[in-house]
């Protein structure tokens, strides 16, 4: 029972990073397209600006509780996949020190030095995230130590390469929807019409991706053994598709919920079907890190989970009341008053 | 070089990058925290530039702190894994504590303070930078209570071929790891309140902004005196404990060879490894070290040789690192106790402000100094005996880490220079000028 919470509370972790930093990730990978002058570059700015860092923090808490809860998955993992990580860890490096850095200088090659620091800060945490899960989904070669036996082009498979481009537009189309929300005029217009540009590309892979696990990983038995869990990849699709409704009603706040959904339900998807697996072994089942041999004490977890019932809605609380201080559109006629 | 030494050197550079930056944040938060106190309480204008002018410089040394302590986060499993695997149940649970109680907080509130001034009401938005410095603290609490376990562990039991948690109580109260906090965050302290001092330095030398950089000095003046003279009375205490705990390292951080009774304090000696000895020794006072170790003239104190040679530390490299940092301790006392005579003086004596500004580095120096005691005194352990370091590290080819080390010496230089040439450009530039009509008083 324990163990089975912390493995929903696992996957709930990573897939509220996401579908919080997925919308800053996004709009760093719009960058370039999206922010034609200057003064568009700084709304896109302005519109991550007070979010991006208190969204990275639920990357740390999901990497903290991999660690936590179950220690042996996470040494496997992180070490298994040393060379994608220190790309993730070195690309975030990069984003972050953007925010601090970019508008120091009033010089417009200092700046695009930065702004192309974001795009690649973000573009490829978004697609290496997405190699990383899908790969997961689909087994890794772990020996019976638990070492890693692959390379880097191990992970680039067709369907770990599709997982990547899953998220990159998946994060992409939040990023844009954010952007409608939190501006006005010409900006606006530009972020819905990528946005709803963006949606057809993104069904079209999300059912490949789908039919393609039903291939080439087994996260549907979970489905077919207790079929009422097919509800969650449905309501999956159904969140897709109400992104695309609300896009049509300019209803950007429920689109951006909805893709919200769609995020978390991808993620969700994908962990439920692991279960009882963190890693399954691509080398032989028995080699597998699971739920039963991966853990922590019964006694570290009902300490952790006490933590984490107390302080994680304190967070969201305190998170929630941050989003609603920003939460006015931004435009480039009331201008900030940022401190540096 | 070996996948271990490889791993050692790059996790040494992370976290030597990352405290470069932890200090000023851990102490630099608070003094801006009672700046802006101060504004709320007197409504003078002159608190709040000054919280405006310090924040701009902490912000950015912030963000370095941020992107930073990421790298920490990962290498436990990318490079550590072995350990990761053996303690993680205890170690991982103090990290995931860590961030779900502090970083979340400090984080949020970070950028509610940095883009707020204008909206919030001057009670909340002083609010906001006294959770930010709360926030920073208790992480720096959590995340040294880990390393105490590291140094010492307590409260687990050896199970299932791993270190299990038995008594959480036992190890979040254990002295040796309050000892710890309590002398890295007066180190941190020290480190903030040295700097407010040296740039405030700069500008009275200049005698610009005077009244308002004389506030600042007077400020940091007080914050490094009380810190400075707690650091070495808890600095002895520390001894006293790692002298019980880690006999190993007390050895290494003086250079001890010989187990003795009344064993003396040498002023000046220079340590030979090879030939189990020093090769010069001047100015020996006997039974000084029993007194300071153990408060007893007449304690035996074990020395390196009584340890089989795998498991002696270093011995140079602590015993190097300690006489710095202590030296350096009691220069700062000597430094913050004149400070404290001619703090009404400060203008007429432009020698004190120059060396003051020219100190700023020195608190790095010492914090730096005393981590490389603690971390190189403790191998050739990982885990203080029950884990040792090259057992620790993960399966991994060096070429792997190699390539990373370079890319962290590379990425880590270039951003830390900028990083610090923006701080000096925002401490040189000075505060905003005063809005026209409020008593500034400058
Ligand atoms: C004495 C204090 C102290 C020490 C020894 C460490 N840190 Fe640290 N860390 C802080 C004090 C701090 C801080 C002051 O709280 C920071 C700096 C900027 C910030 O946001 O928090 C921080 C930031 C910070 C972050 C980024 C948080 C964010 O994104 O907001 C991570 C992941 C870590 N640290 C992790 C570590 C690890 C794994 C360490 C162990 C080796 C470590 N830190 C040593
Ligand atoms: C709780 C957190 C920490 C953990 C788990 C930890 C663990 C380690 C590990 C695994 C190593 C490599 C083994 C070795 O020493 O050779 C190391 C070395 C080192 N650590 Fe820590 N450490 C922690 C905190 C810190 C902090 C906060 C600092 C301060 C800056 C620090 C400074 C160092 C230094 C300087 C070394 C190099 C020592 C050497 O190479 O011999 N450590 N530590
Ligand atoms: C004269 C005074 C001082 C004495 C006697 C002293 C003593 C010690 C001792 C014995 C240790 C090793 C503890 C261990 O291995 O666990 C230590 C570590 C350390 N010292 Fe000092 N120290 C003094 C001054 C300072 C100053 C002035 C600073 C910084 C401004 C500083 C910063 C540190 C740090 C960051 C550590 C590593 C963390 C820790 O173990 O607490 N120390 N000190």
């Amino acid at each position: 029972m324990l163990l089975t919470i912390w493995f929903l509370l696992w996957g709930i972790l990573w897939s509220v990073y996401f579908l919080l930093d997925g919308f800053d990730l996004g709009l760093g990978i719009l960058l370039p397209g999206l922010g034609r002058t200057e003064e568009d570059r700084r709304l896109i700015y302005r519109v991550t600006e007070p979010h991006w860092d208190g969204n990275e923090v639920w990357l740390i808490a999901a990497g903290g509780v991999t660690f936590a809860a179950f220690p042996t998955a996470y040494a496997a993992l992180f070490s298994g996949l040393y060379t994608p990580l220190m790309l993730i860890l070195f690309a975030l490096i990069f984003r972050g020190v953007t925010f601090a850095f970019r508008d120091q200088s009033e010089d417009p090659r200092w700046r695009r030095l930065w702004d192309t620091c974001l795009f690649w800060g973000s573009l490829l945490p978004a697609l290496l995230f997405g190699v990383a899960f899908a790969n997961l989904f689909r087994g890794l070669p772990y020996d019976a130590e638990g070492h890693f036996q692959g390379t880097l082009l191990t992970l680039l498979n067709p369907y770990g390469l599709a997982g990547g481009l899953l998220f990159v537009l998946l994060f992409c189309l939040h990023g844009a929807l954010w952007l409608a929300v939190k501006t006005d005029g010409e900006m606006h217009r530009r972020a819905a019409a990528t946005a709803r540009s963006l949606w057809p590309w993104l069904l079209v892979l999300a059912v490949i991706f789908l039919l393609a696990s039903r291939r080439v990983t087994r996260l549907w038995d979970n489905y077919f053994t207790y079929p009422l869990l097919l509800l969650l990849p449905l309501a999956t699709v159904g969140a897709l598709v109400l992104t695309c409704l609300w896009m049509r009603r300019e209803a950007w706040w429920r689109a951006w919920f909805a893709s919200a959904g769609t995020i978390a339900g991808v993620t969700l998807f994908g962990v439920v079907g692991l279960y009882p697996h963190l890693i399954p072994s691509s080398l032989d089942p028995a080699y597998s890190l699971t739920v039963y041999n991966a853990a922590s004490s019964p006694f570290t977890l009902k300490i952790m989970l006490g933590v984490a019932l107390t302080f994680v809605p304190l967070v969201i609380a305190y998170q929630t009341w941050a989003h609603l201080l920003f939460r006015e559109k931004v435009s480039a006629a009331a201008p900030e008053k940022k401190l540096y | 070089m070996d996948v271990v030494m490889l791993s050692r050197l790059q996790f040494a550079v992370a976290t030597f990058f990352h405290f470069l930056f932890v200090p000023l944040t851990l102490g630099l938060s608070l003094l801006i925290a009672l700046m802006e106190t101060r504004y709320v309480r007197t409504g003078n204008e002159e608190y709040r530039r000054q919280a405006r002018f310090w924040g701009k410089i902490f912000l950015v040394n912030f963000a370095l702190g941020v992107v930073t302590g990421i790298t920490l986060e990962f290498q436990f499993g990318t490079n550590w894994s072995r350990y990761s695997k053996y303690v993680g149940d205890i170690f991982g649970s103090l990290l995931a504590i860590e961030a779900t109680t502090s970083f979340f907080l400090e984080s949020t509130f970070v950028a509610v303070w940095a883009l707020t001034w204008d909206r919030l009401s001057p009670r909340l938005h002083c609010l906001s930078i006294w959770l930010v410095a709360a926030a920073s603290n208790l992480s720096a609490i959590w995340i040294l209570t880990a390393n105490a376990w590291m140094q010492h562990p307590v409260g687990y039991v050896i199970r299932n071929g791993r270190a299990e948690l038995e008594n959480f109580w036992a190890i979040v109260t254990q002295p040796f790891g309050w000892q710890i906090i309590f002398h890295t965050l007066t180190g941190a302290y020290i480190l903030s309140g040295f700097f407010v001092m040296g740039v405030s330095a700069y500008h009275l030398l200049r005698e610009q902004h005077v009244s308002f950089f004389t506030k600042s000095f007077r400020l940091g003046l007080i914050f490094a005196l009380i810190f400075s003279v707690a650091e070495v009375v808890q600095g002895h205490l520390h001894g006293a404990a790692v002298a019980r705990l880690q006999p190993a390292k007390l050895a290494a951080m003086e250079a001890l060879w010989e187990t003795q009774a009344g064993a003396p304090q040498t002023l000046f000696l220079i340590p030979d490894e090879k030939n189990e000895r020093n090769l010069v020794e001047i100015g020996r006072i006997p039974g000084l070290l029993s007194l300071l170790a153990f408060h007893d003239r007449q304690a035996v104190v074990r020395g390196l040789k009584d340890f089989p040679p795998e498991e002696r530390p270093p011995v140079l490299l602590t015993f190097l690192a300690f006489r710095v940092m202590v030296g350096l301790g009691f220069l700062f006392v000597l430094l913050t106790g004149l400070g404290w005579l001619l703090r009404d003086r400060l203008l007429v004596n432009p020698l004190y402000l120059r060396v003051m500004l020219y100190a700023i580095p020195l608190p790095y120096l010492a914090l730096q100094a005393g981590w490389i005691v603690t971390e190189v005194g403790r191998q050739p352990w990982i885990v203080y005996g029950l884990m040792k370091t090259k057992d620790a590290v993960s399966p991994i080819a060096a070429s792997q880490v190699g390539v990373t080390l370079v890319a962290f010496l590379l990425v880590y230089g270039l951003l830390g220079v900028l990083a610090f040439y923006l701080m000096a450009k925002f401490a040189k530039a000075g505060p905003e000028p005063a809005p026209a009509q409020a008593g500034g008083g400058e």
